[in-house]
């Protein structure tokens, strides 16, 4: 079983804080990899927040071939930050040469675009950086978004930390919102895309736990938006969903729990709003999921979420702070980052909720 | 002594033979009262006897005629293996026996093809028997309990829009629903095929009814059932008990005069129109009923005089399936309102996908279920030639159709329901699983149903004379002597029994891949023993 986490807070947060909040967690966990998605970043890139940020793994050639790419696509390059490694012998990492991250200003012509034009001008960029970098095999692209940087790489996350210098604290990577997870994939291949969170337009998304109706989400997700390809793990389906019910038929949130998993039949008849849900169920009944499983989200309001399967077979559980909101699949994480905490506040959100974290902190607990 | 013609039929030309142990027959008479296709009959035959009955031996041979039960060496009037004789014998002094010498099928057709019911006898290879679930959860995910968990197991039946085209508006932060959108009802995944009265017998028809008001009412399983070209009782379809009916039109339209005279006084909605289109029995013939078998009741109930009852193969008027969405669903769905999901049934055909890609592109959005019926689909009466010599697997096709609508990013919005062979090893609830990871929203089952109420037709030729009237277990005859047999409550116990059991053993087979709701489209749940099939479906060889 995986473990999963994330962090909310009010003062900028670094990756360590992550770290120590998924450590102790390590024996549900293979400490096989760590990945992380950071969100309203300060630190170096505090400067550029609505500037698009490239986070790439890549060879020497790769990186040249992203260039050519952006330049022919009048992307400005505004910032970079490529950490230099610490290289000491012994460190369980499989490392990728260059990891960098990289400010873009938008092209000339993006001054007269829409909001959703300029998304999916984003959108369409890493989809098209991927393929590149996909058929040369010469590097991952992992997210291309304002505000947004990812982090991903196979090993030993201690070792993975030392490598890129996050146990430094440094002041150089922070951020009001980081969801992190120390685990690489175990049900198929160990690819790089495979690891949680996911990205995309916005909306982050890691998962513990087996999507069972991985297959037939699999097979209606990939008609549905040109983003939704690889499916390296089961549980990108999740963030797909995310991404279709909020995103593409702006719906209000709570349908995403009713998508994912919807009340048996026999409760939607005594509710009031039984057409809607009904409709909902059958309409989208291949985005079903099914198999236990926990979800953290992030949404491009910056907004975090939680909610569980529909029979709570994987625990996640949400402690706070006046400055600090954390979600985590054990308690024994939140001990560790906010041992002061009330602990009597903690939140084991249950099976029909979807537990809500707005910018204020103030935490929301919706019934389904 | 009179020289015998070799074209005479002799009883070892027959498919069954009559064992006869006239040592141990009683001559009490049941198996010939009871034969319904008079294939035996008693006969005086000079017999040798050596009997002894004096306290000390004493054999004496005796010449005397006496009584026997003899088969009849008849084209006509032969023994179709039912087996109601052993059945009813109490010294176990007689019982049929196949005969692999038999020239009958070749002798048979001197009064035009042969006729009769039940399913193929040539086609019936299991591919469903070289699939077993084979991805089972359990260390990567719990399997769920099937005692303690509860499990979702409906279906939809109806035109399902996709989520882009339903006609919500955001009200305070709320989904509200701002249009029309085409009725579905969800129901349970094991739908009860369309047997008319008329094929049945009413006792069987009503016992089948029964089971299914039982089911609703009683166990809360939501079981439908279609009626059959062959019309409803007016008093049913004047009855609350409609909601739980779909009623059936086929080219021949019987009982259509009926049902549409008792629309204005139905008190409820029936829960579907079934259009049919073909049968995977005998795909490309229409409906038959031979006169032998309307009676008085189903002539008033059909409108018609006693005579063979012959469906079209085709509805009049309908050259393309344009027309059949825009005549016949639009008509039926208009007469009811728009409020009753019309759905389609058709035979399994090398054509299928190319329909279910036509109905799945209606612009009007009405073709509320698909059908597709295979070749081991039964039927009360067929050409033997038809069924034994045309059709189509329904498992490829069911599993052709649900990838062409996953191409196309269309899957479950016109259900697919498959039927024709499920449960013909006994366990339909292994079968309807199976059908639905491979892509089918449910099944639908009639042979099983009256197996249950006593049918022992078989694929290897057992019985199978559903067309001839004399059903020997009161099923599918309409002689009140041989109705008689069938007891209506136990019949309708027993289907009540076995749906409950399919309900149990289909959560048997979702508690251990972990579902909670139907595994529609979860091929990888599958595996195969058989490499071609697995590549044929696209699922897992396994070995």
């Amino acid at each position: 079983m995986c473990r999963i986490g994330s962090i909310k807070s009010k003062v900028p947060v670094q990756p360590s804080k992550a770290l120590h909040l998924m450590l102790p967690q390590q024996e549900g966990h293979d400490n096989s990899g760590f990945a992380m998605v950071m969100q309203d970043l300060y630190g170096i890139f505090s400067n550029y927040k609505d500037k698009p940020l490239l986070s790439l793994a890549c060879t020497q050639r790769g990186e040249q071939l992203v260039a050519d790419y952006m330049d022919a696509h009048n992307f400005v390059r505004l910032a970079e930050w490529i950490p230099i490694p610490d290289k000491r012998p012994g460190l369980d990492i499989k490392a990728m040469p260059y990891y960098i991250f990289r400010n873009y200003d938008y092209p000339e012509d993006a001054a007269f675009m829409s909001k959703e034009e300029k998304e999916n001008l984003l959108l369409d960029t890493r989809l098209a950086l991927r393929k590149i970098l996909d058929e040369a095999g010469e590097g991952y692209v992992y997210s291309f978004w304002p505000d947004v940087l990812t982090l991903k790489e196979i090993g030993d996350p201690r070792d993975i930390a030392t490598y890129f210098h996050l146990w430094d604290d440094n002041g150089c990577l922070c951020a009001k919102s980081i969801v992190a997870q120390c685990r690489q994939n175990t049900n198929y291949d160990i690819v790089r895309y495979a690891a949680h969170p996911f990205f995309l337009q916005g909306y982050t998304l890691c998962a513990n736990g087996e999507n069972t109706f991985y297959t037939k989400n699999k097979e209606f997700q990939k008609s549905l938006h040109r983003g939704y390809i690889g499916f390296e793990s089961d549980s990108q389906c999740f963030l797909n969903t995310l991404h279709y019910v909020h995103h593409e038929l702006k719906w209000p949130l709570i349908y995403y729990k009713h998508v994912i998993t919807p009340l048996p039949f026999e409760e939607i008849a005594d509710r009031e709003d039984k057409d809607t849900l009904i409709a909902i169920r059958q309409s989208l009944a291949n985005l079903e999921i099914n198999g236990p499983n926990t979800i953290i989200g992030v949404l491009p309001t910056q907004e975090m979420i939680t909610c569980c399967d529909s029979k709570k077979l994987r625990p996640v559980v949400v402690g706070r702070t006046d400055d600090m909101v954390a979600i985590s699949s054990e308690v024994c994480g939140l001990n560790e980052i906010m041992p002061d905490r009330d602990q009597t506040k903690d939140i084991y959100p249950n099976e029909r909720e979807i537990v809500v974290i707005d910018n204020n902190l103030e935490v929301q607990r919706w019934k389904q | 002594m009179e020289t015998v013609r070799t074209q005479d039929v002799g009883v070892n030309d027959l498919n069954w033979k009559i064992e006869y142990d006239p040592l141990r027959c009683t001559m009490c008479g049941s198996c010939v009262a009871s034969c319904s296709f008079k294939a035996i009959h008693v006969e005086m035959q000079r017999v040798d006897k050596t009997v002894s009955v004096d306290n000390q031996p004493n054999p004496v041979k005796r010449h005397e005629a006496r009584p026997v039960i003899k088969q009849v060496a008849s084209l006509t009037d032969y023994c179709r293996g039912c087996g109601i004789c052993e059945k009813v014998c109490p010294n176990n002094a007689i019982r049929p026996v196949r005969n692999p010498d038999s020239r009958q099928t070749l002798l048979s057709k001197d009064h035009g093809p042969i006729k009769r019911g039940g399913r193929t006898n040539i086609n019936a290879q299991r591919a469903l028997d070289s699939i077993v679930v084979g991805r089972i959860s359990q260390m990567t995910d719990p399997s769920l309990d099937a005692a303690r968990h509860t499990f979702d197991i409906r279906s939809p039946f109806g035109r399902v829009l996709s989520a882009k085209e339903l006609p919500f508006k955001i009200v305070d932060g709320k989904l509200v629903p701002a249009g029309h959108t085409p009725p579905v009802h969800w129901i349970y995944p094991l739908i009860f095929s369309d047997m008319s009265i008329g094929a049945l017998s009413t006792r069987a028809w009503e016992a089948v009814a029964l089971a299914v008001g039982y089911l609703n009412e009683k166990c809360g399983l939501p079981v439908r059932m279609s009626s059959g070209e062959g019309g409803m009782p007016v008093k049913l379809l004047e009855s609350e008990y409609l909601k739980y009916f779909i009623i059936q039109i086929a080219s021949g339209h019987f009982g259509w005069n009926r049902i549409i005279k008792a629309m204005p006084h139905m008190v409820t909605d029936p829960a579907g129109i079934l259009i049919k289109i073909g049968q995977g029995a005998k795909p490309g013939d229409g409906g038959l009923l031979q006169s032998a078998k309307v009676a008085e009741h189903v002539q008033a109930i059909r409108g018609v005089p006693k005579a063979t009852l012959a469906s079209p193969p085709n509805h009049q008027g309908l050259y393309s399936i344009e027309e059949s969405v825009q005549k016949m669903h639009l008509s039926m769905n208009a007469a009811f309102g728009f409020r009753v999901p019309v759905a389609i049934k058709c035979a399994a055909s090398a054509t299928s996908v190319s329909v279910y890609n036509n109905l799945l592109r209606d612009p009007y959005k009405i073709c509320g279920g698909f059908f597709i019926d295979g070749i081991q689909g039964g039927t009360g009466a067929a050409n033997e030639v038809s069924l034994d010599h045309t059709g189509h697997p329904v498992v490829s096709k069911i599993r052709d159709c649900y990838l062409a609508a996953v191409k196309q990013g269309l899957q479950g919005q016109i259900p697919l329901y498959g039927g024709g062979g499920i449960g013909m090893t006994g366990n339909a609830a292994a079968d309807a699983f199976k059908m639905m990871c491979l892509g089918a929203n449910g099944v639908f089952c009639g042979k099983v149903l009256i197996q249950l109420l006593g049918c022992i037709g078989n694929e290897q030729g057992r019985c199978n004379s559903c067309n001839t009237g004399k059903c020997p277990m009161g099923i599918c005859t309409q002689d009140p002597r041989l109705v008689k047999r069938l007891d209506i409550d136990r019949g309708a116990q027993k289907i009540v029994d076995y749906v409950l059991a399919f309900d149990n053993e289909l959560k048997k087979l979702m508690a251990p891949i972990g579902n909670s709701s139907l595994p529609i489209g979860r091929s990888d749940a599958l595996v195969s023993t058989d490499k071609a099939i697995a590549d044929r479906l696209g699922i897992q060889y396994v070995c």
